[in-house]
């Protein structure tokens, strides 16, 4: 039986649709069978992000109004061949879809995946009841400026309301010259204030832009990024990965000078 | 260049006042009790106090903090430190007693 992962933040634009793309990918690459539903209707971008966005004949409202089978909705990634799309509406709004509706979905979907990863849309109303409900475990994705580590809270307490089996964080585009001199909180920081468990530290990365721009999540490559997210898939299916060691790029001086 | 300016510069601090800010937000927040309501509750009980003492409202310490229950758990804990400048007269006590 597969496990059905959303991805959440609360705040908007800190990185869940990339995080999704990013570790649905990566799962596909270690050879798991992926679906990633997108489940901010009216607001659809995974496909985009994905580069999957000329494929859509059905969507989402479309699998739970009956319209089509999920499998006719499912798009296929050809550059993986165990990884699946299913994109959201982008004509009708977040009362489409139900709770309930959602948590059928994810069960129909559990037996043919390994792993059924929903990418959550910023807020706390519907949309956010929608992608939680079918959920085992979640991820919740922040940034370390005050505003993104407030709304992680804020779902954090939800998620625990909802009682979510499982929460961890992902520390995303963390800028280590910054933490380095004092103008950007840690990663540490974070997970103190916010005290659930860290599965993986994402740096900023001009690369995830570029890769937003062909459309191919960097999953893998050999940027940091793209390490940092693959490690988070080794995370997600269990393995002991170490986290990564973002100063490793500096220069001769500032090792020789190296402060703490 | 950006490696004398990275030796030189004095450490900022930004990061630790972000952290102090969230804590501080965070703990309002996680305690449900607006900011509001809490400065209504402030403003009650400092006009209750200040029928027997005199209050030193500058050096007054309002807070939601989270303090340890019986059963270990932390719970939101309402933390108050009024200083007192003096206490009123006793006949203004008396009086007090007496309404």
């Amino acid at each position: 039986m597969g496990e059905v992962i959303v991805v959440t933040s609360g705040k908007g634009g800190v990185g869940k649709t990339t995080t999704t793309a990013n570790v649905g990918t990566g799962l596909a690459k270690l050879d798991k069978k992926v679906v990633l539903i997108d489940t901010d209707i009216g607001l659809r971008n995974l496909d985009v992000v994905m580069g999957l966005e000329n494929r859509i004949v059905y969507n989402l409202v479309d699998v739970i109004e009956g319209n089509c089978k999920i499998k006719q909705a499912l798009i296929k990634d050809k550059r993986y061949p165990t990884l699946y799309l299913l994109p959201s509406a982008q004509t009708r709004d977040k009362s489409a879809v139900k709770p309930e509706e959602m948590k059928q979905l994810c069960e129909q979907l559990k037996p043919e995946f390994d792993y059924i990863i929903i990418d959550c849309p910023a807020g706390i109303e519907q949309g956010f009841e929608n992608a939680v409900a079918g959920a085992d475990r979640a991820l919740v994705v922040t940034t370390p400026e005050v505003s993104a580590v407030r709304d992680a809270d804020r779902i954090i307490g939800l998620l625990e309301a909802h009682e979510m089996k499982k929460t961890d964080l992902i520390v995303n585009r963390l800028r280590m010259d910054m933490v380095k001199t004092g103008d950007m909180m840690s990663s540490e920081d974070v997970v103190e204030i916010l005290a659930i468990n860290l599965i993986g530290i994402v740096p900023d990365d001009e690369g995830i832009i570029v890769a937003t721009n062909n459309g191919e999540p960097l999953v893998g490559n050999d940027t940091k990024a793209g390490q940092a997210y693959m490690n988070i898939c080794k995370r997600i299916i269990g393995e002991e990965v170490p986290f990564l060691d973002l100063n490793a790029k500096k220069g001769f001086f500032s090792r020789l000078f190296g402060r703490k | 260049m950006a490696f004398w300016d990275n030796f030189f510069k004095k450490k900022s601090d930004s990061a630790s006042n972000a952290v102090n800010r969230i804590k501080f937000v965070l703990q309002s927040d996680r305690s449900g009790l607006p900011p509001e309501t809490l400065e209504k509750i402030k403003n009650d009980i400092i006009s209750v106090l200040s029928k027997y003492v005199d209050i030193d409202t500058k050096e007054l310490d309002f807070n939601i903090t989270k303090a340890p229950s019986e059963g270990g758990e932390l719970t939101p804990a309402l933390c108050a430190n009024i200083p007192i400048k003096g206490v009123k007269r006793a006949s203004n006590n008396d009086k007090v007693s007496k309404e």
